[in-house]
């Protein structure tokens, strides 16, 4: 803890010191444009969001087409067109969803000042993002008994994803309240027409999707953190040659 | 494998390496007996117990890493055996045929007795397929008819069918049932169709036919002036793969319609397809004797009994693929991320290549253990695979590659194996076991997709374990070894390129330097624990390794499986070259029949079908049907001798290929011909009824009829020659096969060209290109290392008679002492023999002196011992002990005693026994003998003569060496005053003996000493006596008796000769050059620099040794080793000290204390560094200005028998056959060498970088900065047995090694040119 938070005043200190550093002799012969653009803030923040957009924009594409019901004709002359079939505003949504949120978990962890140690690789991240798309395709494809079955396998899916590879508190926590109030979201969105479910089976939406979001939740923060941990890492770099 | 000295050190290092506190995540199965097993719990003793395990199960792996991994791989592929059951990926319908009669629409339930009925095989089709295949030719053909009329009335024919067909009626007992009622009513088309709008029915009945082409409408059909250009008009543009609306419509495929202006064989071919929702037998069965009776088909015997279902499996849309692509590449960025961990090995790729195969094995032998207890995989395997292989994970791998690199990297292979499994152990199995508690908590979900899902995916879980465990942790240990040396490449250099800790002489006042802070850690060092002669599985892997087996297999593996899918695709090649030959084959209308359509024409009717002909032949007269007999082989037979050509008669016959005509479409047909109607065939079925034959014969008149205005302007077509069927079919099939040839090429080309750009040359090895050349001729060279270019071939010097005992060089000359006494002296450029002491050259003349002498003796001894009659050489030999007791004329010791059996084959040597004794002067036992001679050359010429050299080769020396040794005393001196007449030879004896001292060659005691400067050998005697020799005259200078214990140990520095005595005292002598001519010449460039210029004595000085000091206890013990170098003479003892002199008053500087056995290896050069080795395997470096000790390691089990330092490392060998190369600054070793065995203390050090070790029968050159394996040159044909003991270095950067009997001298030139 106490580490961390001297790793954390290092930051701060040496992100001001840069500013000056870099207002007093501008031209630092090691330090690329790419480092400094890293190691910049703001920049940093940007590029972040940024990416973090744009792949919550991706997998929202994805999903929706995974959830097309698959007896659709074989070459449907409207196959491209399906992959926008859904509303034109729920990827960006979902793009900006996953950036507040992929910015707000790395947040947290400095603000509660207990970084995320727990498997801090793309590897892992990527297993994440792929278990996450997998419940996606089980939740689509696999045809359960009923309902019930369907929610409560996509829960401990779910929770199994966290524990596997979050384990923080704060991250269930952040991933519980985030998922009930984009449930809620939905919910009033579909209340009042704008968005309707094929097959609404719990007070006209899906059961499954509080699971689905925590999930997603799980995932994007996931990324954010690793992304935010590249920025850390970066600057303790330039601590040291400092 | 492991003797059981390096069990014990292994066991000792690895015991060494378990206490580091580095390794203390858990406990190490050595270290139980540190804990007390009362207080540890069940969850301690359980992790210890799998920390055990998994230790042993690493030091098996990787003892055996050959039959392991043919274990694993044998196992794979039991497991994945069942697989080949499995259908091969893709998406060709399967088919289910079943009868006709019985036929019941199947049940949904799955029964318990399905029998062979495949599961997809439930409920009712989508629909039924029936179709009606019209065959129709207008007949006979008239040459007044053009082209067009080939398929316009037969075609016009349609309509007529079709109102039969949709009018058809069937009338029973339970009803009026019509084909509106029965067919697949179908609605609008897909929106994106409408160009097709006008051809294919909407919002009704599903019947296709040709007659669509024209809305079905007769009117529009006659109207039509061109009926090609209709059908063309629907045709796709471009290449298109599935079905054209042409296929759908006439229901075959296009080139078998026969509708076109070069129709050669006249007949139409067309196809009504019927759809029916659902099946009514009664029905059908009387449309089908409706149509039979209109138009009966007489030789069509078409089995009508069959009812084939096809199913289609799951068609992947474009909507389904984006995900699926998705998670592959989500995959693809898993494995890529993890396996960039991989660090700190040999061949990253290679690693990763087995990372991926670990888990993709481990997936195919679940699926495959799966299907062989009966599970058969419904879902689909390439939707899930991805996510199997994200939860089987590569996490088990890395973790186990992170923990054995993280080993010490001084411990042996399957030491860091063992030691990384067992300390990841306890993570892995608790990985495992909650991986197995996830999976078995899907299982009790209930749903079937998860819990086959999680079924798969605990075998493939224990099946990856199974695999990491075996397959991988072998792999990672082969790489392990590899790594070693490599990785010392990489990390080495960058050492090098710090500042040097010792430039050179300029520092020579402050060695060694102080340990600096090093830059590396012990982790860091990168230690090569190399063994020369790896074992033969190595060897093999090595192999597999460098020439890349493994790839190629896969690579070779991936073109055969394409090879067969795209042969086996149901729209493949196979179907195509099918299609291809049956279509242009002689034989392809005949069909079942066998005949050509040729063979019908002839007048003769085949015989072997006597039933066809009854029914047949018959048929025309009775049948009240008169068109229809024209037909068939009946009606050629007549109409064939009235036309010549052949073609003119239309043949319509009905082979076995028409019975499913179907077949012949793609595979695509059916899928989208339902599409169209938005009603998909995936995972489900159609049932194809057996069709309904129909032959239509039209005459002439009909054909004229129907002719629309506009179809004479076609012209005929060019008629062709019959030869050009053949040359047809030929080229067709050569078309093929070019086609398929060129493919091939390509694509091996294309496979070449990704080959060569994604695997470099230099993968993961050093000069494969030339190491691979030679790599049977160098058994050391089992790491692909390549030599140098140019072959290095030793120079043997020959002449010893027994095995070389001492060496001594100073640069120019070279001098060797063999066992039996004899000293010669070469020349270390040329390597001739310069002198040979005692002196070839005057033997014959000193024969009398000797023979004289050895008669006296006879006269003295004879009475003694007159049983020694067969040789008169030995006698003396047998006595000389007691005789130079008595007489003073010492002997030589050390020749055998007289064996009598031994030498009765002996010749004759009496005839060499010169008895003119008159020119001896009778005074000669008073003289001192001086410089030996020998009778060798002589009995050797006396033995080639007499016969084969018989099987103890080594008598020669033994009966020849009592000659000289006998008759000394007088001969050789006599020979010296007489042959050299006033030469100064005599004034020096006449010197020497003035001075007092005795100068007499001492033949008894053997040699234990020789060193070598200028011009004189100085030679330490076992009795004490020290001596020295003209090397290029052979002439003893002059000698000294003063001391008796014998001399162990000699250093000849500038004109001071040092002696250590077996009693422990040092003898300190100046060797005093009396120069005549005044003339002191330099000889040779100061040579590596760490030599001052030696003084040439020429044979004209007179020389004289004086003892200047003797130190009587010198050491407790006797003195074992004696250096001397940079004005400092360092002697170290059996005491366990060591002692430094100064040279120049033999002032005893420092005793240093610190070895705790008897000091058996001393290095001091001119920078005054000095290191001991000692008996108890420690090597002491010590600071000769301060007499402290620097630092002082353990390396060697048993003694340390050589050591050399250089600028940067010191190199030492002990008893114990290793050779050690140490950091000199930090005293960390570097890596070792295994050397043969009783070849340790044989090294040198050509330069800075270049070691040379002595090995069997061979040297070997050694980059010492990198460890790398430079060269081994052989030194004799038969390298078995005879090691190299001695090695010595000259300036010239020549290697002198002894080789049994014979000298080598190696040039090592293209080294040098290397290091320059």
């Amino acid at each position: 803890m106490s580490l961390t938070l001297t790793a954390m005043a290092d930051n701060t200190v040496t992100s001001g010191q840069q500013q000056r550093s870099g207002s007093e002799q501008l031209p630092r012969p090691f330090r690329g444009p790419y480092i400094s653009v890293i190691t910049n803030r703001t920049t940093n923040l940007v590029i972040r969001s940024a990416m973090l957009f744009s792949v919550g924009v991706f997998l929202a594409l994805v999903l929706n087409l995974l959830q097309v019901q698959r007896n659709v004709t074989l070459f449907p002359p409207d196959v491209i067109s399906s992959i926008f079939s859904s509303a034109w505003w729920v990827p960006p949504c979902c793009g900006t969803a996953s950036a507040v949120i992929g910015l707000l978990y790395p947040c947290i962890d400095s603000r509660l000042g207990e970084p995320h140690k727990f498997k801090r690789e793309w590897s892992s991240v990527m297993r994440c993002v792929a278990v996450f798309v997998g419940i996606n395709h089980a939740s689509a494809k696999v045809d359960f008994a009923n309902n019930v079955q369907l929610s409560l396998t996509l829960a401990a899916l779910s929770i199994g994803l966290w524990w596997t590879f979050d384990r923080s508190r704060s991250g269930f926590g952040l991933g519980v309240g985030i998922a009930l109030l984009a449930t809620l979201a939905t919910q009033l969105l579909v209340y009042n027409g704008v968005f309707q479910y094929t097959s609404p089976d719990f007070l006209y939406i899906r059961s499954w999707l509080p699971c689905i979001f925590f999930a997603g939740v799980i995932t994007m923060g996931n990324i954010g953190r690793q992304l935010a941990l590249y920025e850390y890492k970066v600057v303790q770099e330039k601590t040291h040659q400092d | 494998m492991l003797s059981n000295w390096e069990f014990l050190a292994v066991v000792k290092r690895s015991l060494d390496a378990l206490r580091r506190p580095v390794l203390g995540r858990t406990a190490p199965p050595h270290g139980r007996q540190l804990t007390l097993p009362d207080r540890m719990t069940l969850h301690e003793r359980l992790r210890e117990k799998i920390s055990a395990a998994f230790y042993h199960h690493g030091l098996l792996c990787a003892s055996y890493p050959v039959p392991i991994i043919l274990f694993t791989s044998a196992s794979i592929l039991t497991c994945c055996y069942p697989l080949l059951r499995l259908p091969l990926p893709g998406t060709g319908p399967v088919e289910f045929t079943t009868g006709v009669r019985d036929y019941t629409v199947p049940s949904h339930e799955t029964n318990g007795d399905l029998g062979e009925r495949p599961d997809w095989y439930r409920g009712p089709p989508v629909a039924y397929i029936q179709q009606v295949l019209v065959k129709a030719a207008v007949s006979p053909w008239d040459n007044s008819l053009v082209p067009v009329d080939v398929f316009r009335s037969p075609l016009g024919h349609v309509f007529s069918l079709l109102e039969e067909i949709r009018n058809h009626v069937h009338s029973d007992s339970g009803g009026v049932r019509s084909l509106e009622a029965l067919c697949l009513q179908v609605t609008d088309l897909l929106p994106g169709l409408r160009r097709m709008q006008p051809v294919l029915p909407e919002h009704g009945c599903l019947l296709v036919s040709p007659g669509n082409y024209w809305q079905n409408q007769r009117e529009l059909f006659d109207s039509d002036p061109d009926l090609l250009k209709t059908v063309q008009k629907h045709e796709p543009k471009g290449l298109h793969t599935s079905a054209t609306l042409r296929d759908l419509l006439f229901g075959v495929p296009g080139k078998h319609t026969g509708v076109s202006h070069y129709n050669r064989k006249k007949v139409v071919t067309y196809t009504i397809t019927i759809v029916l929702g659902s099946y009514d037998a009664r029905f059908l069965g009387s449309l089908r004797a409706r149509l039979k009776q209109l138009h009966p088909s007489i030789n069509c015997s078409l089995r009508e009994d069959h009812m084939v279902h096809i199913h289609f499996k799951e068609e992947i849309g474009i909507a389904e693929l984006v995900p699926l692509v998705t998670t592959y590449i989500i995959l693809f960025a898993y494995i890529y991320f993890s396996t960039r961990k991989i660090d700190m090995v040999k061949s990253k790729w290679g690693l990763a290549l087995a990372a991926v195969v670990t888990v993709l094995s481990s997936l195919l032998m679940s699926v495959g253990l799966c299907t062989l207890f009966g599970l058969t995989p419904t879902l689909n395997g390439g939707e899930i695979f991805p996510y199997l292989v994200v939860v089987i994970g590569l996490e088990n791998v890395l973790v186990l590659t992170k923990s054995v690199v993280s080993t010490p990297v001084d411990l042996e292979v399957k030491l860091r194996i063992a030691q990384g499994l067992s300390n990841e152990s306890w993570s892995i199995m608790k990985n495992m076991a909650t991986e197995l508690c996830i999976i078995l908590i899907g299982y009790f979900t209930l749903v079937p997709a998860i819990q086959e899902f999680c079924l798969f995916a605990v075998v493939g879980l224990v099946s990856d374990f199974f695999l990491q465990m075996f397959f991988f942790t072998t792999v990672l240990s082969i790489d392990i070894r590899r790594m070693e040396l490599a990785d010392l490449n990489r990390r080495l250099p960058a050492e090098a390129g710090l500042p040097p800790s010792k430039p050179g002489p300029l520092r020579s006042r402050e060695v060694p330097p102080p340990p600096r802070p090093s830059p590396h850690t012990i982790t860091l060092q990168t230690p090569a624990f190399r063994n020369l002669r790896l074992p033969k599985r190595l060897r093999v892997i090595y192999f597999l390794a460098r020439t890349r087996l493994a790839q190629r297999i896969i690579m070779v593996g991936t073109v055969i499986w394409i090879g067969i899918l795209v042969y086996t695709d149901p729209a493949g090649l196979r179907t195509y070259l099918a299609a291809q030959v049956t279509e242009q084959s002689p034989l392809g209308d005949s069909g079942g029949g066998g005949l050509p359509p040729h063979l019908g024409v002839a007048p003769v009717m085949p015989g072997g079908d006597p039933a066809s002909t009854l029914s047949v032949l018959p048929a025309p007269e009775p049948t009240p049907l008169p068109e229809n007999q024209s037909q068939g082989h009946h009606g050629s037979a007549r109409v064939g001798p009235q036309h010549q050509a052949p073609p003119a008669v239309p043949q319509i016959t009905w082979g076995s290929e028409d019975e499913e005509g179907w077949r012949r479409l793609s595979f695509r047909h059916w899928p989208s011909l339902f599409s169209y109607y938005n009603i998909t065939l995936a995972k489900r079925y159609i049932s194809i009824l057996p069709i309904i034959p129909v032959t239509l014969q039209l005459t002439p008149q009909e054909a004229l009829e129907t002719r629309h205005p506009q179809d004479t302007r076609h012209p005929p077509p060019p008629p062709f020659p019959k030869v050009s069927t053949d040359l047809q079919t030929d080229l067709t099939l050569y078309k093929v096969a070019a086609l398929g040839l060129a493919a091939g090429v390509l694509l091996v080309l294309l496979l070449f060209c990704l080959y060569r750009v994604l695997c470099p040359r230099n993968y993961g090895q050093n000069g494969v290109s030339h190491g691979r050349r030679r790599r049977g001729e160098l058994p050391c060279d089992d790491y692909g290392y390549s030599p140098p270019v140019s072959e290095i071939s030793p120079l043997q010097l020959r002449g010893h008679n027994m095995d070389i005992e001492c060496l001594a060089s100073d640069g120019m000359l070279l001098a060797s002492c063999c066992l039996a006494g004899q000293i010669r002296v070469w020349d270390a450029q040329t390597g001739d023999c310069l002198t040979v002491i005692p002196k070839q050259g005057l033997r014959r003349n000193s024969s009398n002196g000797c023979w004289e002498q050895r008669d006296g003796w006879e006269a003295v001894s004879g009475a003694t011992e007159p049983e020694s009659l067969g040789c008169e050489g030995h006698n003396p030999c047998a006595r000389g002990n007691s005789l130079s007791e008595d007489e003073g004329f010492p002997l030589r010791r050390r020749t055998a005693p007289a064996r009598p059996a031994l030498f009765t084959d002996q010749p004759d040597l009496t005839p060499l026994i010169d008895t003119n004794f008159t020119s001896q002067p009778p005074s000669h036992l008073s003289i001192p003998p001086r410089g030996g001679f020998d009778f060798g050359g002589l009995v050797e010429r006396a033995y080639m003569e007499h016969e084969p050299p018989s099987p103890s080769t080594c008598l020669p020396p033994c009966s020849s060496s009592p000659a000289p040794s006998s008759p000394p005393q007088s001969g050789p001196y006599l020979q010296m005053r007489r042959s050299l007449g006033d030469s100064p030879a005599p004034q020096a004896q006449e010197r020497a003996s003035a001075a007092g001292a005795h100068v007499m060659a001492d033949w008894d005691s053997s040699v234990w000493a020789m060193e070598l400067r200028g011009n004189l050998i100085a030679a330490g005697r076992s009795s004490g006596k020290l001596e020295l020799w003209d090397a290029v005259e052979g002439s003893l200078c002059c000698c000294n008796e003063d001391g008796i214990s014998g001399i162990t140990a000699l250093a000849f520095l500038n004109n001071r000769i040092v002696a250590a005595r077996l009693n422990g005292s040092l003898d300190f002598f100046t060797v005093e050059v009396n120069k005549p001519l005044g003339l002191l010449q330099y000889r040779g460039p100061p040579g590596h620099g760490s030599m001052p210029p030696s003084p040439c004595y020429s044979s004209e000085d007179v020389i004289s040794c004086q003892l200047t000091r003797s130190v009587q206890c010198a050491h407790q013990k006797p003195i074992t080793v004696l250096r001397a170098a940079a004005g400092r003479v360092v002697t170290g003892s059996q005491d366990h000290t060591v002692r430094v002199y100064r040279l120049e008053d033999s002032c005893c500087l420092y005793t240093l204390q610190g070895h705790a056995g008897g000091i058996t290896a001393i290095y001091i050069d001119q920078t005054m560094v000095l290191a001991s080795g000692g008996q108890d395997g420690a090597i002491c470096l010590w600071d000769v200005l301060t007499g402290s000790r620097v630092s002082h390691v353990y390396g060697h089990r048993g003694d340390v028998t050589s050591l050399v330092c250089t600028n940067c490392c010191i190199i030492s060998s002990g008893l114990d056959d290793l050779i050690c190369i140490w950091d000199r600054s930090t005293g960390i070793k570097l890596y070792s060498i295994q050397q043969d065995v009783g070849c340790g203390a044989s090294l040198g050090v050509i330069s800075e970088s270049l070691l040379v070790t002595g090995g069997q029968g061979c040297v070997s050159f050694w980059d010492l900065n990198f460890g790398d394996l430079l060269q081994t040159v052989y030194l004799g044909q038969s390298s078995d047995g005879q090691g190299v003991r001695q090695l010595l270095v000259l300036d010239n950067a020549a290697i002198v090694c002894d080789f049994g009997s014979e000298l080598s001298l190696v040039y090592v030139p293209s080294v040098l040119e290397k290091l320059d």
